[in-house]
């Protein structure tokens, strides 16, 4: 009886197959256990004799955003820097890969955020800075008054219990040697908050919550499935009552079906423990399901950041554009064929050495000089929405010349202006200002 | 590559140092005197307190321990004249000193013994995996089958023996109760001396023990690298390829079931070079082995460091040796 | 067991005499375990023409990468059995020599899949691995015409420098180039059936879109069939012309994309849809998921495989669900669509009770058309 794929894989498939190439019956054994299925169903509850009425109800729309939420967690300029050696009987650092360059942002109260881009831009070094499994190189997180990033490791641990992690793949976060109970329970004695004989009590209260039935403590982890298996990490994360959850692909290891299962319980729990959410995945649609807000990183940066209706809708960075383009529509089906999209050439370019300047500009349509030359700055450019690049616009109306010119004291080319006075546009603030510099006026107005 | 068999290599020597630096303290402040053995042996067992003092200063006991130490390195690069009671005795660069029980150089007495053990480790090897590594494909093949179930649990059981008893059923019921002709006559005789079928017979046994003993080990190792890399996703493409089975299974699984087995074999076989105790002794083979056990019996301390260093060095060059063969078979491992 | 004959219809009045390149019928793989016998495929018929793709859709355990391994013979004999038939390009595949059935694969037809740094042998050069599929099926030619066909294929799917990185290893190109050598593979013999098992899911967004491009315009260059499994609707909606969803071994719902995309039948199908969220969809759709998890296939569930996680068989009358299992049948909107389902007005349920929910945008659209 061993549903846990590691397990499993120890074992040798002699019971099914004699040859090499039976593949098949060695995907049949790993996704599809013939044991266990039936057992899987009983461990949830209430979804017996459900009408479609009933759980379009349960269903959840698109969180919405309060736009007045204090923030939770102010991220400013983090940076993490992973070093480098050269190879050779002396190891040297040689340069640095700048998995994290110096991002900022805020999770809002009981809100989401959500972080995407594509594999290497950071998104994921973001959240283990977070959940400090890392120890930034630079900048600050602060969160209840303090600075996460500075922190000892011993300073940090009352404050693990605020920040917790919900893991990708539910296979492997789980130890198979516990039971659920114990997995749910561990952190309340470590951090021996609730009296020994209250443990019970409370892991069943977090697997009614999760919607798992609350007898079923004293199972093992391989007798659920892998959307019951997630459930159970996020049972363990809410143990504490965190303020902050950090989701790192919290469903992209799932069935479609079982996805939004989860992200529907991931909506529930945040209407009910007024928890927030760091939402990391690269799946687009979720995210955009899921958060209200949404923060865009190519290679360790954050390129654009905004609420979902400006991102989805109007994105300004060329980036986001290409990004948002190159995700399959099923609404194509109506149409028929492929929909036209912008087609982004090559791949990212290595974090060790970066471009100059923008670091999108080698895969963008847009660049020109001024791009290799200086940095765009993450510019506020409306209420809610901040962008950086030279040639932000909506798509279709990239402006022709550098937008940032006259903030940062230099000319179409990127060349310093003598004698110009630029604005320190360089760091921004982790929120938003209530002004900002609006793109056809070329003024700083308000509301 | 180049830095990093420098870097192991200096790694090594570090490691050879400490080894010899280790048993030069454990015999300096060892329960006896480091000279009681040889006194007892020049002495016939009469060893009074006032002749062991004379062999104690002969052989620079007296001497501060790193002073000896730095003699003992210095003659092994430069040679040194040793004095025993009243006798001085040369020995030239590279001395690891004088065998207590022989008075001759330990360094001769290691050379002439190499041939004996390489000769069994290299026999024995080759046959181990000669028969080793074929039947571990053809079992990862079959496997489920009566013959690979069958194969597996009878190899288990020959490997759950110990090693020493194995060689000795092997020995007394090949020579001593079947009275296998020609091969009977187990021992070490140089080609040179005795020609090769000599050496041959003489040898063949104690193979036999170690190569069933080792392809037992090695069917069972490459039955499961065998079996993991048949699985891989690789495999399943190079058939929907429209490959012939045998390219499938020796081109793309063996090739990737060899790592690990070469991994195993390269410690092993330095194992082996360094000295093969049992069967050295119980075959009857002059090598290393049952020359370090000797060694250890009659408190040759020379004999003991010689050996010991010799098998640190085996070790150290048959690791590298795997890890740049690693490199080779393996592209994704770079060395640095 | 009966299933429609479904290819007829859409095959005949097209190509009279040849017929589509792959035709599947009546397909069943049953699997001996020590628990007893797991069909994991089972009536399973379908046809894809040359120059058309087919999509199949399910979750993990619906017998999708099962059966389209049966097509491509990757099953062991000794321990699955295959029934029925697989006919490609006019040859019956199911009981076919091991040796006969080598010549085909990877020669008319070939197979790419999801995971290419597992997939290509970690210590061969690309250019190797891509030369011995050449050679295997072109015995005269040398292995310098090999290298120049390998080096042809990766300039051909784009890999830069095609002449240098041939003699890379998989592990030194990035995963976007992995799946192209991948493909740049499958095609090397110019096969006519090109089945794709999850091309793009280990893939980022850009890189999967410059894949999929890539794929269409081999499919266009070279005219193949190709049949693409996944589990992204979305893939399916821009690629597929006709799509196959699968539930518990067999086929549930067949039709041309368009039908079964915007018009579904089957409540398997609905509920696929309303538990992806869209990019572009209204933000007040609701996600909805499919309650409970995939069947046993060891002990399936009696009647129609999808009943127990069914939210819509209280429509259908008595215990019919549960105890008779749906035949496969022409839907309403059309011949060519057919599902597997009791329910008497699949229409009527999706347009008042489904789409409200997970797009009320499109309701208001459909109203107006139907005017």
């Amino acid at each position: 009886m061993t549903q846990d794929p590691n397990a499993r894989s120890e074992i040798e498939p002699t019971e099914v197959g004699a040859n090499a190439a039976e593949t098949g019956e060695r995907r049949l054994t790993e996704e599809h256990s013939p044991e266990t299925p039936d057992t899987y169903g009983s461990h949830e509850i209430g979804i017996e004799d459900l009408d479609f009425a009933t759980l379009a109800e349960q269903g959840h729309t698109a969180t919405e955003l309060d736009p007045d939420a204090p923030a939770v967690l102010t991220v400013d300029n983090l940076k993490m820097y992973f070093p480098v050696k050269s190879s050779g009987v002396v190891r040297r650092t040689i340069g640095h890969v700048q998995a994290v360059d110096g991002i900022s942002f805020e999770v809002p109260k009981g809100g989401s955020l959500g972080l995407v881009g594509e594999s290497g831009c950071g998104k994921s070094t973001t959240g283990r800075l977070i959940t400090r499994l890392y120890k930034p190189t630079g900048g600050s997180m602060m969160f209840d008054g303090q600075d996460l990033a500075k922190l000892s490791s011993r300073e940090m641990k009352p404050l693990r219990r605020d920040v917790q992690m919900i893991f990708q793949d539910p296979y492997t976060s789980l130890n198979p040697r516990h039971t659920v109970g114990s997995i749910v329970g561990a952190p309340l004695e470590v951090h021996d908050i609730v009296p020994k004989n209250q443990v019970l009590k409370r892991v069943q209260e977090l697997l009614e919550v999760v919607g798992l039935n609350p007898e079923h403590y004293n199972r093992y982890p391989n007798e659920f499935s892998g959307g019951q298996r997630q459930r159970i990490g996020i049972a363990r994360a809410l143990t504490l009552n965190p303020k902050v959850l950090v989701a790192d692909e919290p469903v992209s290891a799932l069935d479609v079906s079982i996805q939004a299962q989860v992200v529907n319980l991931l909506q529930d729990i945040q209407a009910e423990f007024d928890v927030a959410f760091l939402f990391i995945a690269h799946d687009l649609a979720i995210v955009r399901h899921f958060c209200p807000e949404v923060a865009v990183m190519y290679l360790g940066k954050i390129v654009e950041i905004g609420d979902r209706e400006t991102i989805y809708g109007k994105p300004h960075h060329p980036y986001t554009q290409a990004l948002l383009s190159a995700v399959p529509d099923v609404k194509q089906a109506a149409v028929g064929g492929r929909r036209e999209r912008i087609r982004l050439e090559g791949d990212v370019p290595s974090p060790i050495n970066p471009p100059s300047g923008c670091r999108f500009r080698t895969r963008c349509q847009f660049a020109q000089e001024i791009c290799a030359k200086v940095e765009p700055p993450l510019l506020q450019i409306g209420k809610r929405h901040k962008v950086a690049c030279h040639f932000a616009g909506e798509l279709g109306s990239h402006p022709a010349t550098p937008i940032t010119t006259e903030l940062l004291g230099v000319d179409d080319q990127g060349s310093p202006v003598p004698g110009a006075t630029p604005t320190n546009t360089q760091h921004t603030i982790p929120g938003y200002e209530k002004t900002w510099y609006d793109l056809r006026t070329k003024q700083t107005t308000g509301v | 590559m180049f830095a990093y068999v420098v870097k192991r290599l200096i790694s090594g020597v570090l490691v050879v140092t400490l080894v010899s630096i280790a048993i030069f303290l454990l015999f300096w402040y060892g329960p006896s005197s480091p000279a009681q053995p040889i006194c007892d042996r020049e002495t016939s067992n009469r060893c009074s307190a006032a002749k062991l003092e004379i062999y104690e200063r002969t052989l620079g006991y007296d001497n501060p321990v790193y002073e000896e130490y730095g003699k003992y390195v210095k003659g092994i690069f430069v040679g040194r004249t040793l004095t025993i009671a009243s006798n001085e005795y040369d020995c030239s660069a590279p001395c690891l000193g004088l065998s207590f029980r022989t008075k001759q150089p330990v360094k001769e007495e290691l050379v002439s013994r190499i041939p004996a053990t390489f000769s069994i480790a290299i026999g024995g090897a080759f046959l181990y995996l000669l028969f080793g590594v074929p039947i571990g494909v053809a079992a990862a093949r079959r496997r489920g089958t009566v013959a690979d179930k069958a194969l597996v649990s009878s190899f288990l059981f020959i490997s759950s023996i110990p090693y020493y008893l194995f060689a000795l059923l092997t020995w007394l019921y090949l020579t001593i109760t079947f009275e296998v002709p020609f091969f009977s006559d187990t021992g070490y005789f140089p080609i040179t001396q005795d020609g090769p079928f000599k050496w041959f017979s003489g040898l063949f046994l104690a193979w036999v023990a170690l190569g069933i003993f080792g392809c037992t080990q090695y069917t069972r190792f490459t039955r499961g690298a065998m079996v993991e890399a048949l699985s891989e996703d690789y495999i399943r493409t190079a058939k929907a390829k429209g490959l012939p089975t045998r390219t499938i299974v020796y081109r793309h699984g063996l090739r990737a079931a060899l790592v690990p087995v070469v991994t195993i074999f390269g410690i092993d076989f330095g194992t082996l070079l360094a000295g093969t105790i049992f069967t050295e002794r119980i075959f009857e083979v002059q090598g290393i082995g049952w020359w370090s056990l000797e060694a250890v019996q009659g408190r040759d301390l020379p004999v003991v460091q010689a050996t010991a260093l010799f098998s640190a060095v085996v070790l150290i060059i048959s690791n590298l040796l795997v890890d740049v063969v690693y490199s080779v078979l393996d592209p994704r491992v770079r060395l640095s | 067991m009966t299933s429609v004959p479904m290819t007829q219809s859409s095959a005949a009045d097209r190509d009279a005499h040849d017929g589509p390149y792959l035709q599947v019928e009546d397909l069943k793989v049953t699997f001996p375990t020590q628990d007893g016998p797991v069909t994991a495929v089972q009536g399973l018929t379908y046809s894809v023409e040359k120059g058309k793709t087919l999509g199949i859709v399910g979750e993990s355990g619906s017998g999708k990468s099962v059966s389209s391994m049966a097509v491509m013979g990757l099953h062991d004999a000794k321990s699955a059995q295959i029934s029925g038939s697989i006919r490609v390009g006019g040859t019956e595949v199911v009981g076919l020599s091991e040796s006969k059935m080598r010549d085909l694969r990877g020669n008319s037809m070939a197979m790419i899949f999801q995971d290419a740094l597992a997939a290509l042998h970690p210590f061969y050069k690309i250019g190797g691995q891509l030369e011995e599929a050449y050679l295997v099926h072109h015995s005269s030619a040398s292995k310098r015409d090999a290298r120049r066909k390998a080096i042809e294929m990766l300039d051909r799917v784009g890999i830069p420098q095609p002449d240098r990185r041939v003699d890379d290893f998989p592990h030194q190109f990035s995963g976007g180039m992995r799946q192209r050598a991948m493909i740049a593979m499958g095609l090397i013999n110019d096969p006519s059936l090109l089945i794709a098992d999850e091309p793009t899911t280990a893939l980022d967004v850009t890189v999967q879109a410059q894949i999929l491009d890539l794929l269409q315009d081999l499919q266009r260059e070279f005219n193949s069939a190709v049949i693409i499994i996944t589990h992204d609707l979305g893939v399916i909606a821009e690629m597929a012309d006709d799509v196959l969803v699968m539930y518990a071994g067999r086929c549930v719902e067949y039709g041309t994309t368009k039908q079964i995309l915007t018009a579904p039948e089957m409540p398997y199908t609905w509920g696929l849809l309303s538990s992806i969220p869209d990019v572009s969809a209204s933000t007040d759709a609701r996600l909805i998921p499919i309650p409970g998890n995939p069947p046993s296939l060891l002990r399936p569930p009696s009647g129609c495989s999808f009943h127990p996680r069914c939210v819509h068989s209280d429509k259908v009358p008595g215990d019919l669900c549960s105890t008779q299992l749906p035949e496969l049948l022409p839907a309403s909107s059309g011949t060519a669509h057919l599902k597997r389902c009791h329910l008497a007005d699949p229409v009527g349920v999706y347009q008042s009770e489904v789409l409200p929910e997970i797009a009320p945008e499109l309701v208001d659209e459909l109203s107006e058309e139907t005017r």
